[in-house]
């Protein structure tokens, strides 16, 4: 399964804002450790912002603070503000024939399991995730270099 | 200190102070009433005879490989209330499986939910299941049960190897 690039950036900046509740991260901080632009990375805090997950400080030091409860907030909640889990294509020809059915029906299967994997998941469950893959030895590339 | 963060704080300390209250032990008979009632009251379905049933089959025989653990205010006087209960066996599958702890049911008194009693009894099954010799531990929960499904997940559960399949007999 592939999420688009917008899904995955506010996946990483949850995960960055839930790691550090109460302490605020500027775009640029979250930037360089995933590489991503702050143009970019704008433009997905706004939705964040708009669906209440995260607040935005203003002033020296501003930048975004996490607002959700990561023990309820699930990665579909957020995979859901940028992208539709659903393979269906809305008022195709091709789908209402019999073959258009019966891969739909294989279709709404994976995307059923894919649903129920992402909403299963808080943010809290990952953040004990990236805990074991740290555990595990796996180091972030630019916090190494700036510590 | 930012709210959020004492707030955190004040609900982690009050759960890990209810974890330690809580006392988990094999399920006995006189527990059975109330895990008849707690289930009933739960599902909202009495099932007396299955209860007794699955006491007979899991807290009596073959116990070196069949739990039924109970969970119960530490605080107060043994067997005056089961506030959870978990059970699970060592199965061996099918399919050239190597055999497995496999939990079956599991359930937590609604008023003393989110007070880590689940996390207690899936600690407790964890450890049976470790001193019986398995290092694996495997359950099934329905896909749209959310609740279950998130408890499980925060447990550290992990999609296992197998894909459940069914067919309608007509
Ligand atoms: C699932 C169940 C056993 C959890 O019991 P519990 O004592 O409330 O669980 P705990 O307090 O130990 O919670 C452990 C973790 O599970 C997760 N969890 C529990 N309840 C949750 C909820 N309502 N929403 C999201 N996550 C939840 C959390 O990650 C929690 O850790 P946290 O509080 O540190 O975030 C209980 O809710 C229950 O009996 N549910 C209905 C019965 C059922 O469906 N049983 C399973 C099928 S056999």
């Amino acid at each position: 399964m592939k999420l688009q690039i917008s899904t995955r950036i506010a996946i990483f900046a949850v995960l960055e804002l839930a790691a550090r509740e109460g302490h605020q991260l500027s775009v640029a901080d979250i930037g360089e450790k995933y590489d991503i632009s702050s143009h970019h990375l704008a433009k997905v805090m706004n939705v964040l912002h708009r669906a209440g997950l995260v607040r935005s400080v203003r002033g020296a030091g501003g930048g975004y603070q996490f607002s959700g409860n990561a023990r309820r907030t699930t990665l579909l909640d957020v995979v859901q503000l940028f992208e539709e889990l659903t393979s269906a294509e809305p008022d195709s020809v091709a789908d209402a024939t019999p073959e258009g059915q019966a891969l739909v029906q294989i279709l709404s299967e994976i995307d059923d399991i894919a649903r129920a994997t992402l909403g299963s998941i808080t943010i809290a469950t990952m953040r004990k995730l990236v805990d074991r893959q740290e555990a595990a030895g796996i180091r972030t590339k630019v916090a190494k270099k700036s510590r | 200190m930012d709210s959020a963060v004492s707030n955190a704080k004040t609900e982690r300390v009050a759960k890990a102070d209810a974890a330690d209250a809580v006392r988990v032990r094999r399920v006995r008979a006189a527990d059975v009433p109330h895990v008849i009632d707690l289930d009933a009251h739960v599902t909202k379905i009495a099932k007396a005879a299955y209860w007794n049933d699955i006491f007979r089959r899991y807290g009596r025989q073959r116990l070196n490989e069949r739990f039924f653990l109970v969970a119960e205010d530490g605080a107060q006087r043994s067997g005056s209330g089961v506030l959870g209960f978990i059970i699970g066996e060592i199965r061996a599958w099918e399919f050239g499986s190597t055999p497995c702890g496999w939990v079956f049911a599991l359930s937590v008194e609604p008023r003393a939910r989110l007070a880590g009693i689940g996390s207690a009894l899936f600690a407790a099954i964890s450890e049976e299941f470790k001193k019986a010799g398995v290092n694996k531990m495997r359950t099934m929960v329905a896909r749209d049960s959310m609740l279950p499904l998130q408890f499980f997940r925060s447990e550290g559960m992990m999609a296992g190897p197998y894909l459940q399949l069914e067919k309608d007999l007509e």
